[in-house]
């Protein structure tokens, strides 16, 4: 038995408990009290919160294993202090059968390092046509289904997509851009756009496809799920939608309130991300839509690319960030020490948020409870140095930043998945 | 000597720079016109053009401007297909660098390209033209020709009419003119004005007419034909119609208004013919002072190095 000691323990359900000891095993023993223990962890001065679950992420594998792989996918997860990732079924093939998300499954109990879910496809190969078989996928283990990196174009097929889903107990996630609007643009469309002469992507590519997908729900009285919100407009519609009682819950991503479009001067292509940088305005509001709570859940997004595939062209390069060893340090660099949100808060939007959508038993504290927790220093100023990332994928334009908050580490089942070099 | 290592853009650039490489233009347009045009300036340097877009003027141009100045120049056309296939721009940047190249000239159908090559080699780098972003050595020369004929730009009302979304050569000269002191006014369907153009300064007109008023300058933008299939506009006839630049509307602008476009010239489109016949005899003029201008920063950006490596 390990005892981590002398830490605050902030449960994930509003419980904070200063100066307390928290005895784990392969599941939490107990919280508080004295017992005998084979190992002792001094955490005083530092927080024990619950493992980080992020519900939206690219692990690459199959098929794109020179990206990223689910060993050293999940080993950057458990640095980041995530404990358990929902992974998107972008990958070759794609995740849209039962051998396939059986076999992302398997893989990740021979080589993971924290807990991994696979997402399905909505539609066979992501071509937004003909819908999966997805009582099979939920029956292989998928906890979501989405063609994330792809809108589903038809309104029509998104429709019979809620409607079939509903009986699996499955949630649509709903990667929201009208291609038509978007037409080969390659950041925001604004004045940043306008100067440096490349296509944008105007905020309506993405609120038109929100305000579809809450329509939809509406009026089926099911729910969705909205994916890495980025826009104002996408925000005070979903915010809308709340208030009228529609099912639908979103998420965004830690680099729409720490970075907006004016990162992309210079061409660096680490900065070209899906849905792209936005204003200073959207950055305001997406920080806004997660104070009130609008915005339910912080997700990564993490899209490992090779440096190949960066260090090229802007309009060549591909979309994404590695984001789960920056995450949590910029919500607590951007939103905590910023005072957006409590630290409860972050947490809530980081792990017991995230799983409760999901429907996974995870993201907060209690005994008996499995033993997916964290160590972390909040007041810890580090520099991001992404040739030290343990993702493949180095991809990140916080390179180089300073942020304020680091995992030390973190358990899964109680086993050490990441201990920070020379913590102590 | 204006330092810089490199010249990307004019966004940016003050009105001092601006007025020196203008200055170093004059003196070599004198040269231009002298019988003997050969000068040692560029002795010993290797000038190597990298265009991946086709161009014969541009291209011409600074090659004769660095044979004129005595340096050794190499010519490399890459298609456009090959960008995306072929080897990548950065491994094409370190060889040129390796066969001991000075400045690379470089023209690309992607924004920032330049800046990618800049950032990875030591050579000089000039922007020809990147996508939609900027072609810095046109509109110098077209503010050096508005210069000659004028002596300064100062107070100057210039009109850009026609596909600003698309045109390099209008962000050039929307930084470069308004810097040396001029006012730019755009006009232009609204679905070829670029949004939140008003942030560079630029007035954004919605009738031509407006935008030609009391026009010390009026610069027409070639329209082209895909923008027409792209749905960017219903039809030529409309817009020669609506936006066309015609003998009737250039009465708005001042009796002694120059008239410009970078050309090719769609005669009928965004210009009638009388109009663009009076813009090709400015375009004449400008193929020599282009050669002056290209002589003036390929010399400014290469003293520059010499000094650097003297230090």
């Amino acid at each position: 038995m390990i005892c981590i000691k002398g830490g605050t323990v902030l449960d994930g359900r509003g419980r904070v408990l200063p100066g307390t000891d928290v005895y784990i095993e392969d599941c939490i023993v107990k919280i508080g009290g004295t017992l005998d223990a084979d190992e002792i962890i001094d955490a005083a001065g530092q927080y024990i919160l619950p493992g980080l679950v992020d519900m939206h992420c690219h692990l690459r594998e199959p098929g794109y294993e020179y990206k990223e792989d689910i060993e050293s996918g999940t080993r950057a997860a458990a640095a980041g202090g995530f404990t358990s990732v929902a992974c998107m079924p972008n990958t070759d093939p794609t995740l849209d059968s039962a051998a396939s998300i059986r076999y992302v499954r398997e893989r990740a109990e021979s080589v993971g390092h924290v807990r991994v879910y696979p997402i399905g496809a909505v539609t066979m190969g992501q071509k937004g046509e003909t819908l999966t078989q997805m009582h099979e996928l939920a029956g292989a283990g998928a906890v979501a289904l989405s063609d994330d990196g792809h809108p589903v174009p038809s309104a029509g097929i998104m429709r019979r997509a809620m409607e079939y889903a509903s009986h699996t107990g499955l949630l649509i996630i709903s990667h929201c851009e009208e291609m038509s609007l978007v037409s080969g643009g390659q950041m925001h469309e604004g004045d940043m756009s306008t100067v440096l002469g490349l296509r944008g992507i105007p905020a309506a590519a993405e609120g038109t496809m929100v305000a579809r997908e809450i329509l939809l729900a509406e009026e089926l009285g099911l729910r969705v799920h909205i994916a890495h919100v980025s826009t104002a407009g996408s925000i005070e519609l979903i915010r809308h939608a709340k208030e009228r009682g529609v099912a639908v819950t979103c998420e965004t991503c830690p680099h729409y309130f720490s970075a907006d479009h004016t990162w992309v001067e210079g061409y660096d292509a680490r900065t070209k991300v899906n849905p792209p940088l936005r204003t200073a305005e959207d950055v305001e509001a997406v920080k806004e839509g997660l104070s009130d709570g609008t915005i339910d859940v912080i997700a990564t997004d993490h899209a490992p690319h090779h440096r190949d595939e960066k260090e090229i062209e802007y309009e060549l390069a591909l979309n994404g960030i590695s984001g789960f060893e920056t995450a949590f340090a910029l919500g607590l660099t951007h939103l905590v020490h910023t005072g957006v949100l409590s630290l409860e808060q972050l947490v809530e939007k980081m792990a017991a948020d995230p799983a409760q959508i999901l429907g996974l038993d995870a993201g907060y504290l209690k005994e008996g409870g499995p033993a997916d927790l964290i160590i972390a220093d909040i007041e810890r100023e580090w520099t991001v140095d992404a040739e030290a990332f343990f993702s493949k994928g180095k991809n990140t334009p916080f390179d180089g930043k300073t942020l304020t908050g680091r995992v030390l580490h973190t358990f899964v089942g109680g086993r050490t998945a990441h201990m920070l070099e020379g913590k102590i | 000597m204006i330092g810089q290592k490199d010249l990307l853009g004019l966004q940016g650039m003050g009105p001092a720079k601006m007025t020196q490489i203008l200055d170093a233009a004059d003196s070599m347009r004198r040269i231009l016109d002298q019988n003997q045009k050969k000068v040692p300036h560029l002795q010993g340097k290797t000038i190597v053009t990298l265009f991946y877009e086709n161009s014969t003027r541009t291209r011409l141009s600074f090659e004769l401007a660095a044979k004129y100045m005595s340096a050794n120049a190499a010519n490399i056309s890459a298609s456009s297909s090959s960008v995306a296939k072929g080897e990548t721009l950065i491994d094409t940047g370190r060889t040129i660098q390796m066969m001991g190249t000075d400045v690379v000239v470089m023209r690309h159908p992607m924004a920032g390209a330049p800046h990618l090559l800049a950032q990875h080699v030591d050579a000089a780098v000039i922007n020809a033209g990147d996508g939609m972003h900027e072609h810095p050595t046109q509109a110098l020369l077209d503010m050096f020709t508005i210069r000659q004929k004028t002596g300064s730009l100062d107070g100057l009302k210039v009109a850009i009419i026609g596909d600003i979304t698309h045109s390099r050569v209008a962000r050039s000269n929307i930084w470069g003119m308004q810097a040396m002191g001029a006012s730019v006014r755009l006009c232009g369907p609204a679905t070829l004005m670029p949004v939140e153009i008003e942030r560079t300064g630029a007035i954004v007109c919605r009738r031509v007419e407006e935008a030609m008023e009391g026009a010390d300058v009026i610069m027409g933008l070639r329209l082209q034909k895909e923008r027409q299939q792209g749905g960017l506009i219903p039809s030529l006839r409309e817009y020669a119609t609506v936006y066309g630049i015609n003998t009737e509307r250039m009465r708005l602008a001042k009796k002694d208004v120059i008239v410009m476009h970078p050309g090719p010239i769609n005669r009928g489109v965004e210009m009638t013919s009388d109009v663009a016949d009076q813009a090709e005899s400015v375009i004449e003029e400008q193929v020599k002072n282009g050669v002056a201008v290209r002589m003036a920063l390929l010399y400014l950006l290469t003293r520059r190095r010499e000094s650097h490596d003297l230090h």
